[in-house]
Formats: structure tokens, sequence, C-alpha cells
């Protein structure tokens, strides 16, 4: 009986061993943005691409006001509440960064001590980022005025506040591996576009009871995470819109019928409006490519 | 004794369906008509935006009579005095499903009259620009489509 308890103590530290190391952040190497240069010019593209604004922007910002990025925006979700920090280049931001910080944070979901972040950060999306796009981007927010705002905490509880378990979630869930096929330059540029910037799918995919995207029913709606409402299904078969509909939504806010984007999506139109028409056409060839 | 029991059970159901027609006859009925009177102004932005977007997306010919018309009916309706149809009391809370205007169109702190204010600005530059060929509406458009999505973004519950 004793030699049996030991040796089931012995497996349960194993085993706990073992998901620590699982569990464990796993950055990228070292030297990952050697030899990068950012390009700030090309990185607003991937600001607004990202949609990083729609979050870390202040709750209510218009126009310029939408490039201080002070945070505060607040995600609710079936786990907690999560709110957007400021990542504006202040000390309350990433002032200090380097680009392979951004890198790991935008690809990894690491922050630079070594913790992960939540996924409310889509890095599940931006993980099929090139490092390239990042270092640009990191380029373009080094211009962006800076905040003294304090990112608040979120306001997530047991046992979802234990970070390291993240780690494992991660190792389910999170690769660079793209969802749909594109054998087009024009598709592949709009799957780079929704694939891994723009993150449409983070609300347009429903997601298992672990909150991972269900990728076999790609875009295809989903409940709101608030709990109010559903997120319409956007994939070809639901969604009637032609291309151009598609890419005139995004430019303007106008739906087919001329009424227009509310909530989140006008937050979406917003950045989308930065886009060139091509990219945009690009985004609506993709989405009518989905099954 | 089935059937009997099946009929019971409709005129139950018959009775609870008359009791909220009942109530219904019950609301106010000037709320409901500002409603519909808001409603239907928004179906007139929507026609002559409809005009103007066709050709924007390039799905009908510009024609420069054509487009200076649709914005202009569009630049007079948004410069209507509309506050009757936006009284206090007509928000989707007290209404139900009737409307999908938020309270807080209503609240301290409210923001629609400088909303209001920016889409009729943004129609009146759209009306100058309107005929002036393809690219100048294009541009004209955008900040139309802003203002109207700045005020749905606050004001508008989710539809779906």
């Amino acid at each position: 009986m004793r030699k049996l308890l030991a040796t089931l103590t012995g497996l349960a530290v194993i085993a706990a061993a073992g998901g620590w190391i699982l569990s464990a952040p796993k950055p990228l190497p070292q030297d990952a943005m050697a030899g990068l240069a950012g390009d700030a010019e090309r990185g607003a593209t991937v600001f607004w691409a990202g949609g990083c604004a729609a979050c870390h922007a202040a709750p209510g910002a218009e126009g310029e006001a939408r490039l201080v990025l002070a945070g505060g925006y607040r995600m609710e979700s079936p786990f907690g509440a999560f709110v957007a920090p400021n990542i504006s280049p202040s000390p309350q931001g990433i002032a200090g960064w380097s680009d392979l910080d951004l890198a790991n944070a935008l690809t990894r979901g690491v922050s630079p001590s070594g913790r992960h972040y939540y996924p409310a950060l889509p890095y599940g999306t931006y993980a099929r980022m090139t490092l390239q796009d990042v270092a640009d981007l990191k380029a373009f927010m080094d211009t962006l005025p800076p905040s003294d705002v304090a990112s608040k905490p979120h306001e997530v509880g047991f046992p979802f506040n234990i970070r390291r378990a993240l780690g494992l979630w991660k190792l389910l869930f999170l690769n660079d591996d793209w969802v749909r096929p594109a054998d087009t330059p024009e598709l592949e540029r709009g799957r780079y576009l929704v694939e891994a910037l723009g993150h449409c799918a983070e609300c347009h995919t429903p997601r298992n009871a672990l909150g991972a995207l269900d990728t076999t029913r790609w875009l295809q709606g989903a409940p709101n995470p608030s709990g109010k409402g559903k997120i319409p299904a956007i994939n070809a078969a639901n969604l009637s819109w032609s291309a151009e509909d598609i890419a005139y939504y995004l430019e303007s806010g106008f739906t087919p019928d001329y009424d227009s984007a509310g909530g989140e999506m006008a937050q979406v139109v917003k950045n989308m409006a930065h886009l060139t028409p091509e990219d945009r056409a690009a985004i609506a060839a993709y989405i009518k490519a989905v099954p | 004794m089935k059937t009997k029991m099946t009929v019971i059970a409709g005129l139950a159901l018959a009775a609870l369906a008359g009791t909220a027609v009942i109530a219904d006859s019950h609301a106010d009925k000037a709320a409901l008509a500002a409603v519909k009177a808001r409603q239907a102004t928004m179906d007139l932005y929507a026609f002559n935006l409809g005009q103007l977007g066709a050709m924007a997306k390039g799905e009908v010919e510009y024609n420069a009579d054509a487009a200076a018309a649709a914005a202009g009916n569009l630049a007079k309706l948004t410069s209507m005095n509309q506050m009757a149809a936006w009284k206090p009391g007509t928000d989707n809370a007290t209404l139900g499903d009737v409307t999908h205007a938020l309270p807080a169109v209503w609240e301290s702190g409210s923001t629609v009259g400088e909303k209001a204010q920016a889409l009729a600005e943004a129609s009146a530059a759209l009306e100058a620009a309107a005929g002036g060929g393809l690219d100048s509406l294009r541009g004209a458009m955008g900040p139309v489509g802003k203002a109207c999505g700045a005020c749905h973004e606050l004001y508008r519950a989710k539809s779906n």
C-alpha cells in the first residue's frame, strides 16, 4: 500500500513537472528579427489591417485620437472581462520594447518578461504574420503619440487567472497553418489580410468549449461573446453580398441596402477604410471563396 | 377527449394573444408614430444613398445630374429638424423591438446632436461634390458613411 502511494505520488510529480514544462512560454529565437529593418509607412498598413486601434485606442476616440493607443476597451467573454492595455510608446505602454518583444507578443503570445498573454490579444491570428510586418508595425507604432494612462488589470476569475495554463491551450490550438487554400495572388493577399492580420475569424467563427476557433466552421457566424445576440456568418454560403458589395462595405460602411455598419463593425470599417482598394478587393475575394 | 383538450389549449392561446394585442393598443400611439417617422427618414436616406452608391461601386454608369439630385435630396433630409421624431421615451428599453434606438440617445452626455450635425455637414459636402465627376462623388461618400456609422456604433442596438 505504501509502495503504491509512493508510486502514485511519484507519477503525480512527474505529471506536474511535465505539465509545467509543456506549459512554458515559447518565445522566438533571440536572433529572429536580425537583419529586419522596419518601414513605418508599410507598418501603417499593417496597423490598420491588423485592427490594433479597435481595442487599443481609448473607447470613443475619433479621428487622430485613434492613434493614441491608451487602451481601456473592455472585451467581455465567458472567461471574464479583458481590458486592452496601453500600447503607446510611453513608459506606461511599450516604450523600450524591441522588435523581438513585439514579435513575441504578436506571434507567440509571450510578454517581454516571459509570461503568457491571454488570447484576447488575437495572437492565434497574428501567429501567421511575417516578421517583416512585425518590424514595420513596430516602426510605425514608435511614431505614434505617447499616452501616460495606466493599463487596467483584466477581470478574470479562477481558474482562468492561472496564466501558466495558457501554455497548454497554446500547445493544443496555436499554430501558423493557413486555414483556407489560396491559388491566386489576390486570394493569397486576401488570405493574409484575413487570416494573419484582420482577425475576422476571431468574432465570425464559433469557438469550442476551451475558447479556440472551430476551423471546420470557418466564418460561419458565432454567438456574441458579450452574451447578447449573434455575430453573422460571412462565408459565401451564408452571405449573399457580391465581392463589390463587401469591398464597398469595408470602404464606406454601407451595406448593399445602404444601412450602415454599427457596433464593433463600425470600428472595423474605420480601420479598413485606410487600406488600398486592391487590399479591400482581396479581402472580398477571399471571403467569397470561403464555402 | 384529446380533441377537447386541444380546443381548450387553443382557446387559451388565443386569449393570451388577444391580451397582447389589447396591451399593444394601449402603447403610446404618438411614440410609435415618432418611431415610424424617423425610420421612414432613414429609409429615404438609404434610397438616395443607394442611387449614389450604385454609381460609386460601378453598378450603374455615373450620371452627374442624377448624382446631384440624389445628393441634394440627402442634404435636405439630413438638415431637417427631427426633434419631434426623436422625442424622449421612444427608446428600445421603453418600446421594445419596434425600435433599435438605445436609451443612451437621450441620456446626459449624449453626443447625438453633434453626430446629426456631422451627418448634415458631410451630406452638404456630398451635394457639392456629387455632380463633379465619379472620383469626386466617391471621395465625398466616405465621410457620409463615417457619419452614419459614428452614430450607429454608439446609439443603435444590434439587430442580430
